[in-house]
C-alpha cells in the first residue's frame, strides 16, 4: 500500500485545524442537503474541504478529529472513511498530482509508455515525490476515461488520448507552471471518433468542432 | 443502424451546449408537466411497457423496480437515489451524460421521483467526475432557478429537491447498497439483504437506486411512449443504449445504439474496425470488466444485448466494450482486472477480502509462467470458492474475468508455464 | 411464528428469529465466527452459509430472517463445500502460531478448522503481516491473527460505547484497531478479549499463564462492585488465574468489568497468611489458639456496649451472621455494615434496586442522582446504553450530582439537592419527560445517600418516585445502587445497630473517646483508622490494608476465592459462589473463624457447619430461602422531609481500578489507573 494509505509521520502532522470562514460557510452549505440529524452524510465531502484547504492537499488526523466533532460523530469513523477511499491522501503530495490510470482499458493503449515517461520526466518513482515538491506520481484504477484512453488525471483535470510525446509536453508545461488543455490531446472534443462523428452530425455542425470551450466550463 | 432521430442523447459529444437553453431546444424538459399529470401509476406502467432494464449492469427491469417502492408512506420519505459512480473498467458512458447532457438525466430525476413518491433525490458521482459533477450542479442550479425543480417543480404540484454528492475513490460504491452507506457517511460496505432498499434503503428510507442511463432514457420514454422504445432490440432486450468501445480499435468512442445490434457491426460501423482488421480481434470483454471475455469466433456474430452474451458465457454489463487483438498479452489483460478486484475489495467478507488477493498473486504468476500446470485448476477453485459466497457481487466479478480465461485461453496458460519450467530447468 | 424445515426437520421459531437460530432449534450446529447473540449483525465471515430452497446462492443464516415455509439444508455437498472453502480463505493469512497462541485450546478458528477445514493449506503466495497496535494494559495484540469479524468493533461501538476501535484501510488491507494509538478507554475492556474468536485480542496480564485444560473452573460471584457479577474463577493448584464472565441475563449478560475480572492479580499481594498479634507496639506472628485468647484476655467482663462490630464491602453474608450472632451472645448492640456511614436501611424497598437490572429494559425515562454508574457499576452503566441504543434515543436520562463521561446521550440537570428539589415541583425540564414516560426510574447512589441529610434526599427521592407514577402495581422504578458487595445482604440480615446501638461513625467517635473499647473489623478497610487508636482493634480479613495496620489482632480470613459465600447484590438477588482455591496459608473461611473465636471465649454458635449458617441465614431473612432470584420489596414509607445541603452530590468512587483491598493491591488495577484515571498523576504526585 502506497504510503499516501498511511498516515503521515507525526512531525508532518499539524496540531490544529479549523475550516477558513469561506469553507465553514461551504460545509454549512454542504451539511444542509442532508435531512436533519443525518450531518454525518456530509463526512466525505467535508473531508474533501478540508484537503483541499490543506497545503499539501492531504487530510492531517486533526482535521478528521475536526470534522467528527463538527459532525458529531466518533472520530474513528471519521478515520474509517478516510481511510477507505483513496482519494483521501493521508499524507502530503506534490503541487501536481500526477494519477496515471493503468487499468486494462488504459494498458491496451499504452498506459506503460504514459507510466515510463512520467517517471524519465519527472526523475521519480510511483508512490513518490520530487524534490522539489511539485510532482507525485502515483498509479490508479481505472477513471471511467475508457474511450479516451490512455490518460491520466493531474490534480482535478484529465488529460486524455495519451502517448509519450504528449504526456512529455504537458510535464514540460506543468514544471513551467502552465495549465496546459485538459481533455483529449489528439484533437477531438470528447468521446466522438476521432476522425470526427459518424452520427449526430446535424448536433455537431461545422464550425462547432473550433469552439475552443472547455466542456467545464460550461455556461458559467 | 439506429437513426439520429431515435438518439435520446443528442449532444452526447457535447458539441452543443450542455446548458437548460441548449437544452430545451434539444427537447428537453418538453412537457414535463403533462407527463407527470398522467399520474405516477401511468409513468410505471410505461415505463414497465417500454421494456428497459436496468443500464447499470445488472439488467433488472426498471418499471418493476420502481413498483417495489411503497405507494403510500408509513411516515419514513421516500428516496431517489442515482448511481454515477461509474467506475467498471471500459465504461465511460454516464460521464458523457452528465457533463454534456446532463438535463436529461435532471428532468428523468424528477419523473422517477414522481413515480415512486420521492421529494429528494441524490446523484452519487465517483469523486474524480470532478468537471462532471460541476456541470451538473451548473445544471441543477439552471433548473432550479426556471422552476423546474424544488417546490412545485415544473408546475406540476410536485416538490422535488435535487442534490448532488462526490464519491471518494472506491468503486464498490456502485453497488447500490454500498452506495447508500457512502452516502450516509460511511464505508462503502455493501449490506447484507434483506432488507433490500426499497424496504429500508437510505436512512432506513424507501429507496431506489437507479443508473444515470436508466433514469435519463425515463424522459423521451415516456414522451414518445413505451413502444416506441421497445421498437428497438429483440423481445427482453428493448431500446437504445450508449456503447463505450475501448481497446484496439481504429476509433474508440462512445455511441447510441439500438440493442441487439451485432458486435461486429457496432466495431466496425462507429469505430474504423479492429486494429489490424476482424481478423486481427482476440477477444472482446462486451459488458466491462467483470463479464468473462469472448473469443473471436464467438464474436463474429454474437448480438449486443442481455439474453444473446448470456448465451454465450458472458454478459451485456454496462455495455462497455473492452477490444483485444492478437498484439495483446491475454493472461496480463486479465490478471490487471485481477489486480483490480483485489484493490476494490471493500474487505467486509471473508472469501473477496482473502480471494481476491489470492487470485491476483497466482494470475501474476501466471503472466510469467511461474506456476504449476495444476495450479490452473487451483485458480479455477479458487474463484469458484468466491463466487456466490460473497455479500455483494464484487466476488463473482472478481471471479468470472479468470474464468473466461481459463476457459478460452487455457492452452495459453499452459504454454507459459511449460516454457517457464523448461527455462528455469535450463 | 414462522415454521421451517431444516434437514428435514420441521421447526417453528419466534418472529424475528433468524434462520441460523431455526438451525439450532432444529438442533444442527452452524459454525460462525462474526456473529455474536449481543451484537448487532455483521454477516461477513460467511461461515455459517447455508442451503436455502429457491435462492440461488447460499445464504448466510445469520442475518437471514426466518420465514414461513423456508426449506433449509445444512449438510448439503454445497454447504459444506461454501464452509470449507471459507475456512481455507480464514486461514490462508493466518500464520498457524499456534503453538504459541494464548488461544490455543479454546481457539475458534482451531475447532472450525478441526471440523470444517480441508486439513491441508494449497496457498503459496506470501503471508500477510499486521502491525500489533498498543491497545493499554489490559489488551494484548497480535493483529496478523485477525480473521476481521469485527465483534471487537461492534462490542466497542455497541456495548462499552467507546469509538476507540474501527477497521480501517479497506480490502486485504483492512485493519482492526484505532487509526492512530490508543488504549481503549472502557471498563469493559476485557470483554473483547472473551469476544475475539482468534488469538488476536489476548489478556496481557495473563499471556503466556496456562493453557485452558490445565485450568480448574468454578462458578462464583464478583464483590468488586454491588452488582454481583456472575462469573468463573479458573485456578491451577492454589493460584487464580483468571475470572472470566458467565452468563446471567438478569445481572450482567456476558460481561464483566475490567476490575472484575483482573483485580485477582492482587490476591497474590499483601496477604494475611497468619495470625498476629500486636506485641509492644509489632505484630507477631502467632497460632490461631494465641490469637483467640489475646482477644479472649481483653473482651472477657467487658461490658457488650463497649464492643463493636464493622463489616467491610466485599464479605460474605455467611461471615456477617455469625459475627452477628457473636455480637449479640457478647451483648453488644454496636454493629454496622455501612462503613461508609450512610444510614441507608430500613424498608426493603428503599434500600435495593427495585426495578432489577434487566428492568432498565423496559424503562422509558431514568433520572440519576449521585451516582457516577460508569465508575460504580460498570455493568449497569452498559444496560442503560444498551436501553438507549435500542430505543435509538428515545429513553431520556436526566442526571444529577457530578457530571460524569456517560456513555449515552443524557441531560445534565444539576448538582444537588435543588436541582432534586426541581425535579419533584415541576419546575425542572425533565419533570415533563418522567411525567410522559409510562415506565420512569430513578437511580439514587451512594453520592446522595451517604450525607447527613440523607433521611431528606431519600424523602425527596421517595416522593419523586410517587409523584411521577414511578411505583405501580407491577413497576417499581425506584432503585438504589449500592457500590458494596455485602451491602444489601448485611442489611437483610439485619447487620445494623441494635436497640441502643451505634452506627459506624458513632462507633469511630465512641472508640476515640474510650467509650467504646473493642471494635471488631470484619474486612472493613475503608474507615478512618485514625480514631481507632484508642481501641483494641481485631481486623479479619484475607488482605494488609489499612484495617491491618490499626490491628491489634489479625485473623486471617478467605478471600472471595477462597470460599463458598452468599451474596446479596444491590437488586437484592442472594446468589451463590463456590471455593475455587484454598485460602492461603493459616487463613481460614471467615464464617468458621467467628464460629471459632465463639468457643474460646465460651459463647459457642450454634452452628458447624456452612449449611448450618445458611439455615440460620433464612431465619433472619427469606431473601435467602430463594436463591439468585429477587424477591419483590413491598413499597413503604421511608426517609424524613427536611432540609437539604446546598453541596453538589459527590460519587464515592474517585477512581474505578481501586476500590478495596484487593483491587489496590492489583498490579494490573495500578497500570490501568496511571493510563486512564485523569487524576493519577495528580493523586500520586499528592
Amino acid at each position: 500500500m502506497s504510503h499516501l494509505r498511511r498516515p503521515a509521520p507525526r512531525e508532518l502532522q499539524p496540531i490544529s485545524f479549523a475550516f477558513s470562514p469561506e469553507n465553514m460557510e461551504k460545509a454549512k452549505k454542504i451539511i444542509a442537503k442532508y435531512p436533519e440529524g443525518r450531518q454525518q452524510s456530509a463526512v466525505m465531502p467535508l473531508l474533501d474541504l478540508a484537503q483541499r484547504q490543506t497545503e499539501g492537499n492531504w487530510v492531517p488526523t486533526v482535521a478528521m478529529d475536526y470534522i467528527a466533532d463538527m459532525l458529531e460523530m466518533p472520530a474513528i469513523r471519521v478515520y474509517e472513511v478516510a481511510t477507505f477511499y483513496t482519494m483521501y491522501n493521508l499524507a502530503p503530495v506534490g503541487k501536481n498530482f500526477i494519477q496515471v490510470c493503468t487499468t486494462t482499458p488504459c494498458w491496451l493503449r499504452g498506459s506503460a509508455d504514459v507510466v515510463k515517461t512520467c517517471k524519465q520526466e519527472l526523475g521519480i518513482d510511483i508512490g513518490e515525490t520530487t524534490e522539489d515538491g511539485k510532482f507525485t506520481l502515483i498509479e490508479v484504477e481505472c477513471l471511467g476515461a475508457c474511450v479516451n484512453a490512455p490518460m491520466m488525471q493531474v490534480n482535478d483535470d484529465f488529460y486524455e488520448d495519451l502517448n509519450a510525446d504528449t504526456t512529455k509536453s504537458i510535464l514540460e508545461a506543468l514544471k513551467k507552471g502552465e495549465k496546459p488543455k485538459a481533455g483529449p490531446q489528439i484533437g477531438r472534443k470528447g468521446c466522438e471518433p476521432i476522425e470526427g462523428p459518424k452520427v449526430l452530425k446535424a448536433f455537431c455542425g461545422c464550425g462547432a468542432a473550433d469552439q475552443s470551450a472547455d466542456a467545464s466550463e460550461g455556461e458559467a | 443502424m439506429l437513426q439520429d432521430k431515435d438518439r435520446i442523447f443528442t449532444n452526447l459529444y457535447g458539441f452543443q451546449d450542455f446548458g437548460l437553453k441548449a437544452a430545451q431546444a434539444r427537447g428537453n424538459w418538453d412537457g414535463t408537466k403533462a407527463l407527470i399529470d398522467k399520474g405516477r401509476d401511468w409513468i410505471i406502467s410505461e415505463m414497465k411497457s417500454s421494456g428497459l432494464r436496468g443500464r447499470g449492469g445488472a439488467g433488472f427491469p426498471t418499471g418493476l423496480k420502481w413498483s417495489f417502492m411503497p405507494k403510500e408512506s408509513d411516515g419514513r420519505p421516500s428516496y431517489l437515489v442515482v448511481n454515477a459512480d461509474e467506475g467498471e473498467p471500459g465504461t465511460c458512458k454516464d460521464r458523457e451524460i452528465m457533463r454534456n447532457d446532463p438535463h436529461t438525466l435532471i428532468e428523468g430525476c424528477l419523473l422517477a421521483a414522481f413515480a415512486m413518491n420521492a421529494h429528494a433525490g441524490y446523484i452519487y458521482i465517483r469523486g474524480e467526475f470532478y468537471h462532471e459533477a460541476s456541470n451538473l450542479q451548473l445544471a441543477i442550479d439552471q433548473a432550479y432557478e426556471a422552476g423546474l425543480l424544488g417546490k412545485n417543480a415544473c408546475g406540476s404540484g410536485w416538490d422535488f429537491d435535487l442534490y448532488v454528492h462526490l464519491g471518494a475513490g472506491a468503486y464498490i460504491c456502485g453497488e447500490e447498497t454500498a452506495l447508500i452507506e457512502s452516502l450516509e457517511g460511511k464505508k462503502g460496505q455493501p449490506r447484507l439483504k434483506p432488507p433490500f432498499p426499497a424496504n429500508a434503503g437510505l436512512y432506513g428510507c424507501p429507496t431506489t437506486v437507479n443508473n444515470v442511463e436508466s433514469i435519463a432514457v425515463v424522459p423521451e420514454i415516456l414522451r414518445r411512449g413505451g413502444a416506441w422504445f421497445t421498437g428497438f432490440g429483440r423481445e427482453n432486450n428493448h431500446g437504445t443504449k450508449l456503447f463505450a468501445i475501448s481497446g484496439h480499435v481504429n476509433q474508440p468512442c462512445t455511441v447510441e445504439e439500438s440493442m441487439s445490434i451485432p458486435l461486429r457491426e457496432l466495431i466496425e460501423k462507429h469505430c474504423g474496425g479492429v486494429r489490424g482488421g476482424w481478423d486481427n480481434l482476440l477477444a472482446v470483454i462486451p459488458g466491462g470488466s467483470s463479464v468473462p471475455l469472448i473469443t473471436k469466433d464467438i464474436c463474429d456474430d454474437v448480438l449486443m444485448d442481455f439474453d444473446a452474451l448470456r448465451a454465450v458465457g458472458s454478459g451485456l454489463g454496462t455495455a462497455a466494450v473492452i477490444v483485444m487483438d492478437k498484439s495483446t498479452d491475454i493472461v496480463y489483460a486479465i490478471a490487471r482486472l485481477s489486480e483490480f478486484y483485489k484493490h476494490e475489495s471493500c474487505g467486509q467478507c471473508t472469501p473477496c477480502r482473502e480471494g481476491t488477493g489470492w487470485m491476483a498473486r497466482i494470475m501474476s504468476r501466471m503472466v510469467r509462467g511461474e506456476a504449476t500446470l495444476d495450479e490452473i485448476d487451483l485458480l479455477w477453485d479458487v474463484t469458484k470458492q468466491v463466487e456466490g459466497h460473497t455479500i455483494c457481487a464484487l466476488g463473482d466479478a472478481a471471479a468470472w474475468p479468470i474464468q473466461g480465461l481459463i476457459r478460452h485461453f487455457r492452452p495459453e496458460m499452459e504454454r507459459r508455464i511449460k516454457e517457464y519450467r523448461a527455462r528455469i530447468a535450463a | 411464528m414462522p415454521k421451517l424445515t431444516v434437514d428435514g426437520i420441521e421447526v417453528e421459531v419466534e418472529a424475528g428469529a433468524t434462520v441460523l437460530q431455526a438451525c439450532e432449534e432444529a438442533g444442527k450446529e452452524i459454525p460462525r465466527f462474526c456473529y455474536h447473540e449481543r451484537l448487532s449483525i455483521a454477516g461477513n465471515c460467511r461461515m455459517c452459509l447455508v442451503e436455502m430452497e429457491r435462492a440461488p446462492k447460499p445464504v448466510a443464516s445469520c442475518a437471514m430472517p426466518a420465514a414461513d415455509g423456508m426449506v433449509i439444508k445444512t449438510d448439503s455437498d454445497l454447504v459444506k463445500k461454501a464452509r470449507t472453502g471459507v475456512m481455507e480463505f480464514l486461514l490462508i493469512n493466518h500464520p498457524l502460531d499456534c503453538p504459541i497462541c494464548d488461544q490455543g485450546g479454546e481457539c475458534d478458528l482451531q475447532d472450525q478448522a478441526m471440523a470444517y477445514g480441508c486439513g491441508s493449506s494449497r496457498y503459496a503466495e506470501k503471508k500477510r503481516a499486521v502491525k500489533d497496535k498498543e491497545l493499554g494494559p489490559i489488551v494484548k495484540t497480535i493483529m496478523t491473527r485477525c480473521i476481521h469479524c469485527t465483534r471487537c468493533v461492534r462490542f466497542s461501538e455497541e456495548v462499552a460505547g467507546v469509538g476507540t476501535m474501527g477497521a480501517v484501510y479497506r480490502g486485504e488491507d483492512t485493519e482492526v484497531g484505532p487509526y492512530i494509538e490508543a488504549s481503549i478507554n472502557s471498563e469493559l475492556s476485557g470483554n473483547l478479549i472473551d469476544l475475539c474468536p482468534v488469538g488476536a485480542l489476548t489478556s496481557k496480564p495473563y499471556a503466556f499463564t496456562a493453557r485452558p485444560w490445565e485450568l480448574k473452573k468454578t462458578d462464583s460471584i464478583d464483590v468488586m462492585d454491588a452488582v454481583g457479577s456472575n462469573i468463573r474463577v479458573d485456578s491451577r493448584g492454589s493460584e487464580v488465574l483468571r475470572v472470566l464472565p458467565r452468563t446471567n441475563d438478569d445481572v450482567n449478560e456476558e460481561w464483566i468489568s475490567d476490575k472484575t475480572r483482573y483485580a485477582i492479580d492482587g490476591l497474590k499481594r499483601q496477604r494475611l497468611d497468619r495470625p498476629y498479634v500486636r506485641v509492644n507496639g509489632k505484630l507477631q506472628a502467632v497460632s490461631w489458639d494465641e490469637a483467640f485468647a489475646a482477644i479472649k484476655a481483653k473482651v472477657s467482663g467487658l461490658d457488650g456496649k463497649k464492643i463493636a462490630a464493622i463489616a467491610g464491602d466485599t464479605v460474605d453474608c455467611e461471615s456477617m451472621t455469625a459475627l452477628k450472632d457473636l455480637m449479640g451472645k457478647l451483648g453488644s448492640p454496636n454493629l454496622d455494615c455501612r462503613q461508609d456511614g450512610s444510614k441507608i436501611g430500613g424498608p426493603r424497598a428503599s434500600y435495593i434496586f427495585n426495578s432489577t437490572i434487566s428492568g432498565i429494559d423496559e424503562a422509558d425515562a431514568c433520572l440519576i442522582v449521585g451516582a457516577n454508574i460508569r465508575a460504580e457499576a460498570p455493568i449497569i452503566n452498559s444496560r442503560l446504553r444498551k436501553r438507549w441504543r435500542s430505543t435509538t434515543g428515545d429513553f431520556k436520562v436526566g442526571i444529577i450530582g457530578e457530571s460524569w463521561d456517560t456513555t449515552f446521550k443524557h441531560d445534565y440537570l444539576g448538582a444537588g439537592a435543588e436541582t432534586l428539589s426541581a425535579v419533584l415541583d415541576g419546575k425542572s425540564e425533565f419533570a415533563k419527560v418522567l411525567e410522559a414516560a409510562e415506565k420512569p426510574m430513578i437511580i439514587i447512589g451512594m453520592g446522595a445517600l451517604n450525607r447527613d441529610d440523607r433521611d431528606a434526599v431519600l424523602a425527596t427521592a421517595r416522593a419523586i418516585a410517587d409523584k411521577f407514577g414511578m411505583v405501580t402495581g407491577e413497576w417499581n422504578g425506584f432503585n438504589v445502587l449500592h457500590t458494596a458487595a455485602s451491602r444489601v445482604g448485611g442489611l437483610d440480615l439485619g447487620f445494623v445497630p441494635g436497640e441502643g446501638g451505634l452506627a459506624t461513625n458513632d462507633i469511630l467517635d465512641a472508640a476515640a473517646k474510650g467509650d467504646v473499647e473493642v471494635v471488631y473489623l470484619l474486612g472493613a478497610d475503608e474507615i478512618d483508622m485514625s480514631k481507632l487508636d484508642k481501641a483494641f482493634v481485631v481486623y479479619q480479613g484475607a488482605m494488609g490494608d489499612a484495617g491491618a495496620q490499626a490491628a491489634d489482632v489479625i485473623l486471617p480470613g478467605a478471600a472471595y476465592t477462597e470460599k463458598n459465600g452468599t451474596y446479596v447484590n444491590t437488586e437484592g438477588r442472594a446468589q451463590q459462589g463456590w471455593r475455587a482455591v484454598f485460602p492461603v496459608g493459616e487463613a481460614k473461611e471467615d464464617w468458621a473463624i467467628v464460629r471459632a473465636l465463639s468457643g474460646a471465649l465460651g459463647q459457642v454458635l450454634p452452628y458447624d457447619s456452612l449449611d448450618a449458617v445458611r439455615s440460620r441465614m433464612v431465619e433472619l431473612s427469606p431473601v435467602f430461602a430463594s436463591l439468585n432470584a429477587v424477591t419483590k420489596a413491598e413499597w413503604a414509607d421511608f426517609g424524613k422531609a427536611g432540609d437539604m445541603k446546598p453541596e453538589g452530590f459527590a460519587t464515592p468512587v474517585r477512581n474505578f481500578y481501586m476500590t478495596d483491598p484487593i483491587s489496590r493491591a492489583s498490579v494490573t488495577m495500578a497500570k490501568c489507573t496511571e493510563a486512564f484515571v485523569k487524576d493519577a498523576a495528580a493523586e500520586k504526585v499528592a
